[in-house]
């Protein structure tokens, strides 16, 4: 009976982080095409319930109304685990994201570590989705975007680790915590920046969007896929363009501390503050979609590789020399 | 203690049996995801020792960098259609003696080690001494790694650097006569030296030199 209610209350958090981080996903892809849509003086979606709130909605239902192709020439089991991978890897990254000192579903000493094994595991769904439709545009985006994203997460990695250097702990509240003085986007700014590009590339955004560019590619490793598999692999892809939002907000603007601590904004609790940073990163995301024209391949390679990688590097040495030399070192 | 029993055995069942379809499943693309779900079950055995650094960074650097470089040559070579001879019931493949000697020589070495531990205890007790449990043990495994296995870490890191550099030197081919896209030179282009307005005169038409 113990364990019961044990595991019962597991549930019942993890329904409360996921049903909202869902619903969120649905609205973010709304807001994401207005954006898009103001930049170009369109409408965008704005039939479907009040300011088109509920167009994701609708959209969702006609997925799921929609009959689901298997390719006769695929390798069915791959092919079906592909979305799944793709879906269940965005959702489980969210168990560590701190939303307050104490709201957090698993508080864990290496919850960065976490965060960047999860992202990095992403490419497989993409991959195995490419591989086992048995066809030459997915399979082309496939490899594209393994080679990609292999490339991106390495500067993100080094990105992380300037951070990591400044908190001298892994766990992700204790980086939050560590930023109640000053938030690392004014030291580490330039790491902001490239973080946010390598964000770009990492989650297949334009102008990095490469594995998909229909121009080339009709759409890339989900062009055999239709109906609620489709939609899985969109869900997954805006769920993950979230996560990568909500790292950037931990990472370098303080996570679920509020801005100025002062008396009216310090009653406003921790959520709220995430929330709102990781919608000012997204509505970022969704500008330079709407402005940026896609990259070329081998430069998308050559940023990743001569730019970013050794900027970010250089910035390693820069950072720890000087916090070296000015004693300043995190030791617990 | 039941729950972490059932885990345990859930974890190591699921990594053995992965591990035996590496080598069995027919199909070498299979063969690759089989070996990428014996390394993620593997970093969930790390976890529930304890290591949870050791885990995140299997995951990381197996699953998340060097499996996806598997994959990648595994379907570049497009050998996805040769099958796996093992289980074909062919007689002939060469490979199965020299496969039983380094599974054999595999199998004594696992046997020494495990049977010092057994026989030797205490040799183990100056190896393992007692991991301090007021830090976490990703903060004790830099204090080892880079206070008194400082050296053996950098010449391993030099020797890892050095068989990226050999690889890169042993396939660079300096070929000639290919076109090159600088990109120094494709941005740094200015309107003058690439538009020329010209007087157009009627029935005349321009001559542009090449």
């Amino acid at each position: 009976m113990e364990y019961l209610s044990i595991v019962f209350q597991e549930v019942y958090k993890i329904l409360f982080l996921l049903v909202p981080v869902l619903v969120s996903v649905a609205m973010i892809v709304w807001l994401d095409r207005r954006v898009w849509a103001f930049v170009q003086k369109r409408q965008g979606p704005n039939v479907v319930g009040p300011f088109g709130l509920l167009q994701s909605l609708a959209d969702a239902l006609k997925y799921i109304f929609k009959e689901i192709i298997i390719p006769s020439s695929s390798n069915k089991v791959i092919f079906i685990l592909a979305p799944i991978v793709t879906m269940t890897l965005a959702l489980i990254a969210w168990a560590v994201i701190p939303f307050s000192a104490t709201h957090v579903l698993a508080d864990i000493n290496v919850g960065i570590l976490y965060l960047f094994a999860v992202s990095s595991l992403g490419v497989y769904g993409i991959i195995m989705g490419g591989w086992a439709s048995n066809s030459k545009y997915p399979f082309l985006g496939a490899i594209r975007s393994a080679a990609q994203m292999v490339s991106y997460e390495v500067s993100i990695g080094v990105i992380i680790i300037n951070v990591l250097l400044c908190v001298g702990s892994l766990n992700l509240n204790d980086i939050v915590i560590a930023q109640q003085n000053m938030w690392f986007v004014i030291p580490l700014f330039p790491m902001f920046v490239i973080f946010f590009i390598s964000a770009l590339a990492e989650t297949n955004r334009p102008p990095f969007d490469l594995p998909e560019a229909e121009a080339e590619l009709v759409a890339g490793y989900q062009t055999e896929y239709s109906g609620m598999m489709y939609a899985m692999f969109w869900l997954g892809e805006y769920a993950n363009i979230l996560l990568m939002c909500a790292m950037g907000a931990i990472l370098f603007l303080g996570g679920w501390m509020s801005p100025i601590d002062v008396y009216p904004f310090t009653l406003v609790p921790g959520a709220v503050w995430l929330i709102l940073k990781i919608l000012l990163l997204f509505i970022l995301f969704a500008l330079v979609k709407a402005i940026v024209p896609r990259y070329r391949y081998d430069q998308l390679m050559r940023l990743g590789w001569k730019v970013f990688l050794p900027l970010s590097l250089i910035w390693v040495v820069l950072t720890a020399s000087y916090l070296f030399y000015f004693n300043l070192l995190p030791v617990n | 203690m039941i729950a972490h029993a059932i885990f345990f055995y859930t974890f190591s069942i699921i990594a053995v049996v992965s591990a035996i379809m590496v080598t069995a499943s027919k199909n070498t693309v299979h063969s690759v995801f089989f070996l990428i779900l014996d390394f993620i079950s593997i970093s969930c055995l790390f976890i529930m020792i304890g290591a949870e650094f050791l885990g995140m960074i299997m995951l990381i650097v197996y699953v998340g960098a060097v499996a996806v470089l598997f994959l990648f040559v595994v379907m570049m070579l497009n050998v996805a259609q040769q099958k796996n001879q093992w289980f074909a019931g062919q007689a002939t493949s060469k490979h199965i003696p020299v496969g039983l000697i380094i599974s054999t020589l595999i199998f004594f070495e696992i046997i020494i080690v495990i049977g010092g531990w057994k026989y030797k205890p205490e040799i183990f007790d100056i190896n393992n001494s007692p991991a301090n449990t007021s830090v976490s043990n990703t903060h004790s495994l830099g204090q080892i790694l880079y206070t008194d296995y400082i050296h053996v870490f950098q010449i391993s890191g030099m020797i890892l650097l050095v068989a990226m550099i050999g690889a890169i030197v042993l396939t660079f081919r300096q070929r000639s006569g290919l076109k090159r896209q600088s990109y120094i030179k494709q941005i740094s282009r200015e309107r003058a030296e690439g538009v020329e307005v010209l007087e157009v005169q009627s029935n005349k038409g321009v001559k542009i030199d090449d």
